[in-house]
């Protein structure tokens, strides 16, 4: 048998570096978030519990209170922020190395697909349709890479990632930013909502996330259950806010001076 | 991914990328010491994954620009997604060594989708550029396109 070298054997400089082209990337995000105060990922793991109408509420209520606050809204395939922001529909300015983002109520800057795609069209990617499970994942990664990189955020206090139902978007953030981010969770009073925030909860915290608490949502209404007393103890981390169906405006205000 | 040439015991070196247009990949490494030639052929899959990672198999010659991946590469965009913001620098079209474009070069440009168009004629700005290239034609246009990868473009 011919002896073969292996892989980290070769140590020659190589034109392509792709480990050097993933090492800029990786720089250019950091540079990028290096005015930003806080990166907070807003997740659940479950859907429909009303991450994407905490996020804009929380950051307007930011903003209000003198704290400069932008939204990524990390739902590539179901983006929601614009209209919750009520961003004017305007063309993003493109600078040679930076996009500026738009400006939503209270000041809010945001960035999302949504500001991208034609209306009412699915986030779809040139390229082989047959097996595009394999790349497909890799794309919005990179999509979330530049929209943390690219857009000129400016000195924020905080910058909230409304992140998608499941993990897989917490998972990449985590890799793309180097290092865990801090993780806000929203859930509903229900059981079943609770099992799926647990799993979610216990991921991030695996990963290395500071959980900085619990937002109970849609409380009084029909949905019964204990889903974030019985997390807030099973983590031993706050009910930030319990968000009703018509929640006073003090409501988002009260939650922002916890964070 | 690096190839070794294992008469010589020594790691190949990049030479030359090439896109054929049908969405594969040639990727050429020679040995330093013999002087062999392989080519690395990719599937469309597989040009598409090394695409999706925003890197470029031989190195990146010139810089990324903001939304790159997703300009590049979103099929949904919308036409009026982008405004082309001013260069910081304030060069006008040939001053500093910024490139002029040929009427034929401009026709050919206008017909890129506008989702795209702003960044692609900034890639090809930049590319002209770094090579002292006075005029942007369309010739200009084919060369960058096939060294940079600007495939659809």
């Amino acid at each position: 048998m011919l002896p073969i070298r292996t892989y980290h054997d070769l140590t020659d400089a190589d034109r392509s570096g792709l480990p050097e082209q993933i090492g800029a990337q990786r720089k250019r995000v950091a540079e990028r978030l290096a005015s930003v105060g806080r990166v907070i990922a807003v997740m659940s793991g479950k859907g429909g519990v009303g991450k994407s109408y905490v996020t804009a509420h929380l950051a307007r209520a930011l903003a209000r209170a003198g704290r400069p606050a932008g939204v990524l809204d990390a739902d590539l395939n179901g983006p929601t922020i614009p209209r919750l922001l009520v961003i004017p529909r305007a063309p993003l300015t493109a600078h040679p190395d930076h996009i500026e983002p738009l400006i939503g109520l209270d000041g809010v800057r945001c960035i999302s697909m949504a500001l991208l795609l034609e209306d009412g069209a699915p986030l779809a990617f040139k390229g082989p349709s047959a097996e595009s499970f394999v790349w497909r994942g890799a794309m919005e990664a990179s999509a979330l890479r530049e929209l943390l990189s690219d857009v000129a955020w400016g000195t924020l206090d905080t910058l909230l990632l409304d992140l998608p139902p499941g993990m897989q978007r917490y998972i990449e953030l985590c890799d793309i930013l180097g290092a865990p981010p801090a993780v806000l969770t929203v859930t509903i009073p229900t059981p079943e909502s609770g099992d799926a925030v647990r799993r979610a909860m216990r991921a991030a915290l695996e990963r290395g996330s500071q959980l900085l608490g619990i937002v109970e949502n849609m409380t009084g209404q029909g949905f019964v259950g204990s889903a974030a007393d019985d997390l807030a103890r099973e983590f031993s981390v706050p009910v930030l806010a319990r968000i009703p169906w018509h929640p006073a405006p003090d409501a988002w205000s009260a939650l922002g001076g916890r964070l | 991914m690096k190839f070794l040439c294992v008469d010589c015991n020594k790691q190949m070196a990049f030479e030359e990328r090439r896109l054929p247009g049908d969405g594969t990949l040639a990727a050429t490494f020679k040995c330093p010491t013999c002087g062999r030639v392989v080519a690395m052929l990719t599937n469309p899959m597989e040009t598409q994954l090394v695409s999706s990672l925003g890197v470029e198999i031989g190195g990146r010659t010139v810089p990324a620009q903001p939304l790159e991946t997703v300009r590049k590469m979103v099929s949904t965009g919308r036409d009026d997604a982008f405004v082309e913001g001013g260069d910081p620098r304030g060069h006008a079209a040939g001053s500093n060594g910024t490139p002029t474009w040929s009427a034929e070069a401009h026709e050919r440009l206008v017909r890129v989708p506008n989702f795209v168009r702003g960044m692609v004629k900034r890639i090809y700005a930049d590319y002209a550029k770094e090579r002292g290239i006075a005029e942007i034609t369309p010739a200009v246009m084919d060369t960058a396109r096939a060294e940079l990868g600007l495939e659809g473009m």
